[in-house]
């Protein structure tokens, strides 16, 4: 039953692979025809919005339509709606058998999940904030991320472990964590962290359909965001490659990397830069496991200069990653030191002041992209 | 309106009537019979010619004015259901019967993993494994569990239960591969010995993690219940195990969302060298099934036919009743916690003696094959010496088989290898081959 259901994965896969490849280069070819392009996120004339809230909620339901070995398993996620209304509609759609109202035990409902997925279905768990996940940190690593490579290859995984993760409003140290350093750094594990409405789809159709197990890092302030989509994104077989960047303003000057909420906050820097005329480049890494370290390199090699943007704690974080595998693979180009902003080095605080300093703004990326370009701005001293 | 209510509701008191219990099908909304229970009105409002009742979130329950604790224990420990007594007669007529091919095959398996494990103990103390763990004292657990099971039934082991997958044919010459990580090995030398694994025998590989296995039979049990299978699954722990939350989260899910599961709790003694008296300070772990709504047995874990016949009857159960069962097998951990263990420094050798001579399964087992007429002294030391030989060959063959190919290292990660562990392996492959002195010479590029 395994192998029957990895074929028919693999088929997927493959479709969606052509799918996506057809998506990708339509808009590599939108862009070299008109180079700003980039600076929009439709790729079609079509004005259609849609929030990130529903784009999770659509690609949830098509693939619940599709496969009905996926299901949906968390807390709150089917008579309430989902604690983020995420889920919304599809306990009626699907009834109680497909969306599990869980009891609190993170560690039991990943570990079931896991149980689950190991004998065929495709679960999609859901943890209210990633900040919980770590009381089931240990089926994630050990039972999911590894289970394939120490069963060498008889227990595939085909889980998705999802939920918002990093700072959201006002909520305080144990629920404003950033964990894609963490679990980014595992291997066997794929992380993704979506931004637009786009991202949002794309990458959680393309997660369930994963024969891997795939954490999906959303975001709780872009849950309401609302973003254009073509009628591309609409169709129910699109979805987007994992470990692919996506270079959404292009720029000559100064590459910035993000991924997530900071997407945003880099696209508005990048406005306010290129009113002092710096051309920076923006790229939604969407993908952090696997990175997509071909497109960083080649956009550093471009614009001699890098900022990395992220919320979560600087020590060890995927700023850390970027840099090193820009200092392995494009040295030379370097004309700068890499800029790395990160969230401050301490637990969230509460105050709503407090918060605001312990978490990237649009002026610290302006400012470390002129330290790149200039380095007109002394550095602060660093601990 | 209100007439009817109160006739409605005293009628629901009467039988003891709890609206979340109430046996609906999975498709119906179990969750909103609950708001029937929430109306205010009928709150105080039911008088029972003796008790009065009250509806709180999860039923009707009966108060009392008196300030009762229930006892931390109770007066008498659970009974422990067995079949033969320790001379292997049987105590009563009313098992399951087991033919004699059965029974046969049960005792030669019984001794082929007390043979196993002698001699892979031996290997490792001798150097030529680096780890091994015995399940001396407890092969009536693991035979006779898994002849009670079909090969439908997938099992999510501990790792001291390595006899369902003898039974279910994984050979010696298999499982000496495993030990000793050779390029057969079906696991590719990715763990250390005893971790076994086999699709093919619906057997899933052995994690060192404690109790994590717990959790996952659950989940796959619900999978098999939406394909509609017959089949359950089963999970094995330890005494040990049963402290970790993965088993409390597991019991309280299953029972929630009645996976047809059965749990297997080996309650040999000992958790390396934590005794039960320091595990926990309930009566075992039987007693924790009912806390969770889990349907629960004692049996004696060191009677192949009780264990046998208890688990026969909870995997019907659990199928046709689609419910979780827990079975607590009362056994002893003859052996060490494993080869980097000396038990007799935390208990006293006569004390493991007097188990393993006068409660040995197997010997007991032999006793009531004997008197049945099917098992003979020739029989027994054509079957040891054979199996013997079987073993000492296994492992000379596995020990001089090259070890597993680099590729092994890299592959297996993900689904498809991704460009940067291809982009490794290739380095490594030529580094080798540039530098073949830097390398040992059983590492084939």
């Amino acid at each position: 039953m395994l192998r029957a259901i990895r074929h028919k994965v693999g088929t997927i896969s493959y479709f969606c692979l052509i799918r996506c490849l057809e998506a990708s280069y339509t808009l590599f070819a939108l862009q070299s025809i008109c180079p700003a392009f980039g600076a929009f996120r439709a790729f079609a004339s079509a004005a259609k919005e849609m929030t990130v809230r529903e784009a999770l909620n659509s690609a949830l339901d098509e693939e619940m339509s599709a496969d009905p070995k996926v299901f949906l398993m968390g807390e709150e996620v089917g008579e309430y709606q989902g604690a983020y209304k995420i889920s919304k509609g599809l306990l009626d759609k699907y009834g109680p058998e497909r969306v599990l109202d869980t009891p609190i035990t993170e560690a039991g409902f990943a570990g079931i999940g896991v149980g689950a997925a190991y004998y065929g279905l495709r679960p999609v768990v859901e943890f209210m904030t990633f900040n919980f996940s770590m009381q089931a940190i240990d089926h994630i690593i050990n039972s999911a991320a590894k289970s394939n490579y120490m069963s060498a290859g008889q227990i595939s995984v085909p889980i998705v472990f999802r939920g918002p993760n990093g700072a959201a409003a006002g909520v305080g140290a144990q629920h404003s964590q950033c964990y894609a350093a963490w679990y980014a750094s595992c291997p066997g594990l794929k992380v993704l962290a979506p931004y637009s409405s786009e991202d949002a789809r794309g990458l959680l159709k393309a997660a369930i359909r994963d024969p891997d197990p795939v954490v999906f890092l959303e975001n709780e302030l872009l849950y309401g965001e609302s973003f254009p989509v073509s009628a591309e994104v609409l169709d129910s077989s699109f979805c987007l490659p994992i470990g692919k960047a996506k270079i959404e303003r292009e720029g000559k000057d100064v590459t910035i990397t993000a991924y997530s909420k900071m997407v945003g906050y880099a696209l508005k820097a990048a406005e306010i830069l290129a009113k002092e005329g710096v051309s920076a480049e923006v790229i939604n890494l969407r993908s952090i496991r696997p990175l997509d370290r071909t497109t960083i390199n080649a956009s550093v090699r471009k614009t001699n200069r890098l900022v990395t943007v992220e919320e979560g704690f600087p020590q060890h974080g995927v700023g850390a990653e970027i840099c090193t595998s820009v200092v392995e693979e494009s040295f030379g180009y370097l004309d700068a030191p890499v800029e790395r902003i990160a969230g401050a080095d301490v637990p969230m605080p509460y105050a709503a002041n407090l918060e605001r300093m312990a978490v990237p703004q649009v002026e610290d990326i302006v400012r470390a992209a002129k330290r790149a370009c200039h380095r007109s701005v002394p550095l602060a001293a660093t601990a | 309106m209100w007439i009817s209510k109160t006739i409605f509701n005293h009628f629901k008191s009467r039988l003891n009537f709890t609206p979340n219990y109430a046996p609906l099908s999975l498709l119906s909304p179990r969750r909103f019979a609950s708001t029937i229970a929430q109306n205010p009105s009928t709150f105080n409002s039911i008088h029972d010619a003796n008790q009065q009742v009250i509806d709180f979130p999860g039923g009707t329950v009966k108060f009392i004015p008196e300030m009762r604790f229930i006892s931390e224990s109770s007066p008498q420990r659970i009974p422990c259901y067995r079949v033969l007594d320790d001379d292997g007669q049987p105590l009563a007529n009313n098992f399951v019967q087991v033919s004699e091919e059965v029974a046969v095959r049960m005792y030669s398996n019984m001794v082929t993993l007390q043979i196993m494990d002698t001699i892979f103990y031996e290997a490792q103390r001798q150097g030529r494994i680096s780890f091994y763990a015995t399940t001396i004292g407890e092969e009536a657990i693991n035979i006779a569990s898994a002849a009670a099971l079909t090969r439908d039934d997938v099992i999510f082991p501990q790792y001291r239960e390595p006899g369902p997958l003898l039974w279910r044919g994984f050979t010696l010459q298999e499982i000496a591969h495993q030990c000793f990580s050779n390029k057969y090995d079906n696991g590719k030398g990715r763990q250390m010995p005893i971790h076994y694994g086999s699709n093919k025998h619906n057997y899933f590989t052995v994690a060192s993690t404690v109790a994590t296995q717990v959790p996952h039979a659950v989940g796959a049990a619900y999978s098999l219940k939406m394909d509609k299978k017959d089949a359950c699954s089963i999970t094995y722990f330890g005494d040990g195990g049963s402290s970790e939350g993965d088993f409390h989260a597991a019991l309280n899910f299953a029972a929630v969302m009645e996976a047809p599961v059965i749990f297997l709790c080996r309650n040999n003694g000992w958790a390396i060298s934590t005794p039960t008296s320091d595990q926990f300070r309930s009566d075992g772990v039987v007693v924790k099934g009912q806390a969770y709504g889990v349907r629960s047995i004692r049996v004696d874990g060191n009677d192949a036919l009780a264990i046998y016949n208890a688990v026969q009857a909870a995997r019907e159960m659990a199928i046709s009743e689609e419910r979780p069962v827990l079975i607590e097998a009362l056994t002893y951990r003859v052996g060490h916690h494993s080869t980097s263990d000396d038990s007799t420094k935390y208990r006293p050798a006569n004390e493991i003696e007097w188990w393993r001579l006068a409660r040995d399964p197997v010997a007991r087992f032999r006793k009531w094959i004997e008197r049945n007429g099917w098992w003979n002294d020739m029989a027994e030391s054509e079957l040891r010496n054979s199996m013997r030989q079987q073993l000492l060959h296994s492992i000379q063959v596995a020990e001089n088989i090259e070890k597993p190919p680099i590729e092994d290292i890299f592959n297996d990660v993900y689904d498809v290898p991704p460009s940067n562990l291809r982009e490794q392996e290739q380095w490594v492959k030529d580094t080798i081959k540039k530098h073949p002195l830097d390398y040992p010479e059983n590492i084939s590029a």
